[in-house]
């Protein structure tokens, strides 16, 4: 069987979640093999029932309200005792941030072998090779798993989620309770409202120093508002705290690969770049037509952001009434 | 209040990255290698911490001799002492395998890590030692402060960020805005000269993942540029040609 980690915030599961689900089936199928999801915390009945829709035909759920929320320690013991449990010998794992502290510990617990950002399929032709990203976007790694136990931690966005209803069951796993585990306290949980997460987000609009400063990244919120894109931004723009460390992209920032990303008044410096490369459509709007970003760019505009982001947020207010 | 700090050797930001003739290994040839940017960020934030609550800073790699210069320099920003396991790195389980084993039984108060190495990018590393250790990790931090056996930490979630508390030893991932790197003064250079670097060789580990190849992303087509009069244009190709909208 393979074991899916069915991650939720505030009891609704995530895009990634049925990204994960929807990869793990595919996996089943090629192995033919079952596919169980594990669940923690309180989520309603048919929230978890929808499950079976992308293929989940077990669900386990952890309602042990020590489980209650995230605790990487712990959440991996439990997942760890379920896979033995039920010999699974492949565990997927959306590689949110609360997924990257959980699946190294997973694994070790396992004694698997992890293939950590995947973005791909297993090929199974020859042994069991998962293609992830590598040098920061700057190349891709073909990772055989040589154990017999493999963990995959997925790529939000490099998996599209599919439909795969089946008949479940829900079965309520009561994991051992570990007293190590539980060292962590959690003070104050601050969550930006409704935005839109940068690194599960399908459209992106970024800006960086072109923009001058931050009084005026009204507009390019507005635009991201009017495509449902969450917001980014280039390594200087944060580090002069005109917007949030959370939305640096970059090699040392967040590494992202949503469907579109527009990117307005940044350069394209190479460490930009290896966080955002693996977009599958980038425009770029820069008044210099020598700005290296235009190389990796799909669609360009050049000219003056003030004068090329507003008549874009016309065009696609227009866009959107026409549809 | 002693500190081990994990370094990993990668390269310079700006490298263009070559692979070797047969896929299986990066060509190194004319490539700058530096410390690995979120772990100077762990490394310049335990010298702040034991600057204040006095202790030692011991940097650690898993590398073969060539990543030398580099521990050099993590002595000259200020490390108290080096140790360099003699092996390359297989893959995650390896290193933390390797670190852990070294570390095991000698009382750090933390163990610091970057979020992820800009090579590999697996942010494994860290979670596997705490793991192999049986500590708690944090694995995005942007924030820490120890008082006295508790440390107060940062961290990244999704779409916010969370603060914790959590009593020392633990192993956690510095991200940016945890410190500013610092960069060495003369003295620092001339001291790290004479700090101790020993060399430890490895431990015996399964094998557990390979990598049989690496690719390059396939170049972007050209740019369609389109004039600055006619943004509508671009709003159509991307619903109707790149359907991202
Ligand atoms: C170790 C290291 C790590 C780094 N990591 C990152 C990282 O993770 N992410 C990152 O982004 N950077 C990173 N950098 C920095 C990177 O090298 C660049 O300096 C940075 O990306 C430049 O940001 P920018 O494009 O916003 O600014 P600039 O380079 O100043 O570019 C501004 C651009 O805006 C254009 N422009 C100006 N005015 C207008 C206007 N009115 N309309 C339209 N266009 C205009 C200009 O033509 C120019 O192309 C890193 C650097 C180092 C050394
Ligand atoms: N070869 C290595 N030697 C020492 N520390 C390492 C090594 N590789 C990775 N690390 C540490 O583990 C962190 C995460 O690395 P990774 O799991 O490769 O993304 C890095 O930021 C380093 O702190």
């Amino acid at each position: 069987m393979i074991l899916v980690y069915t991650e939720n915030t505030n009891g609704k599961f995530k895009k990634s979640t049925y990204e994960a689900l929807s990869y793990a089936k595919a996996i089943g199928q090629k192995l033919n093999v079952d596919v169980a999801a594990i669940s923690f915390g309180t989520t309603d009945n048919d929230e978890l029932k929808n499950l079976a829709q992308y293929g989940a035909n077990k669900i386990f759920q952890v309602i042990n309200s020590k489980f209650q929320s995230f605790n990487g320690q712990a959440y991996a013991s439990a997942i760890a005792e379920a896979a033995l449990q039920n010999n699974c010998n492949v565990v997927v794992i959306g590689n949110s941030f609360s997924g990257k502290g959980l699946a190294p510990r997973v694994a070790i617990k396992l004694n698997a072998g992890f293939v950590d950002g995947a973005i791909s399929l297993p090929d199974t032709a020859n042994g069991f090779v998962v293609r992830k990203g590598a040098y920061s976007g700057k190349a891709f790694a073909d990772v055989n798993v040589l154990a017999a136990t493999k963990v995959i931690s997925l790529v939000p966005n490099s998996y599209k989620v599919e439909t795969n209803p089946c008949e479940t069951n829900i079965e309520e796993f009561n994991p051992t309770v570990k007293e190590s585990d539980f060292k962590l306290t959690i003070k104050e949980t601050v969550r930006a409202g409704d935005k839109i997460s940068l690194p599960e987000a399908e459209l992106v609009v970024s800006a960086g120093r072109g923009l001058k400063g931050p009084e005026n990244w009204g507009m390019v919120e507005e635009l991201a508002g009017l495509l449902g894109a969450a917001t980014a931004c280039s390594k200087p723009v944060s580090d002069s705290h005109w917007r949030p460390h959370s939305e640096h992209v970059g090699q040392t920032g967040i590494a992202i690969s949503p469907n579109l990303y527009i990117a307005i008044g940044i350069s394209g410096a190479i460490q930009h770049l290896a966080g955002v490369s693996s977009s599958k459509t980038i425009v770029v709007i820069n008044k210099d037509a020598e700005a290296p970003f235009f190389k990796a760019a799909d669609y360009g505009i050049i000219g003056d952001a003030f004068e090329i982001v507003p008549k874009l947020i016309e065009s696609v207010k227009k866009f959107k009434a026409a549809i | 209040m002693n500190i081990l700090v994990c370094i990993s050797n990668v390269p310079d930001t700006t490298s263009k990255i070559n692979f070797n003739d047969d896929n299986k290994g990066l060509n190194t040839a004319g490539l700058q290698f530096i410390i690995n940017p979120y772990d100077e960020i762990a490394l310049t934030r335990a010298l702040e911490l034991t600057e204040k609550a006095g202790g030692t800073v011991t940097v650690i790699n898993v590398g073969d001799a060539s990543t030398e210069p580099t521990i050099r320099k993590a002595l000259a920003i200020g490390a108290t002492d080096a140790v360099r396991i003699n092996a390359a790195p297989r893959d995650a389980f390896f290193v933390a395998s390797q670190i852990a084993h070294f570390a095991k039984g000698k009382n750090y108060d933390l163990i610091l890590c970057g979020r992820e190495s800009i090579d590999y990018n697996g942010a494994q590393v860290t979670a596997m030692i705490a793991e192999l250790l049986d500590l708690p990790a944090i694995t995005i931090v942007k924030m820490l402060e120890i008082n006295g056996n508790t440390a107060t930490l940062e961290r990244e979630i999704e779409g916010g960020k969370e603060i914790v508390d959590c009593p020392l030893p633990l192993v956690a991932g510095a991200s940016e805005g945890m410190a500013e790197p610092r960069i060495p003064n003369m003295r620092g250079i001339m001291s790290a000269r004479t700090k101790p670097l020993v060399a430890v060789e490895p431990i015996a580990i399964d094998q557990l993942t390979e990598i049989v190849g690496y690719d390059k992303p396939k170049p972007r087509s050209t740019v369609n540029l389109i004039s600055s009069d006619d943004v509508d244009k671009l709003v159509q190709l991307l619903h109707t040609e790149a359907k991202v909208i």
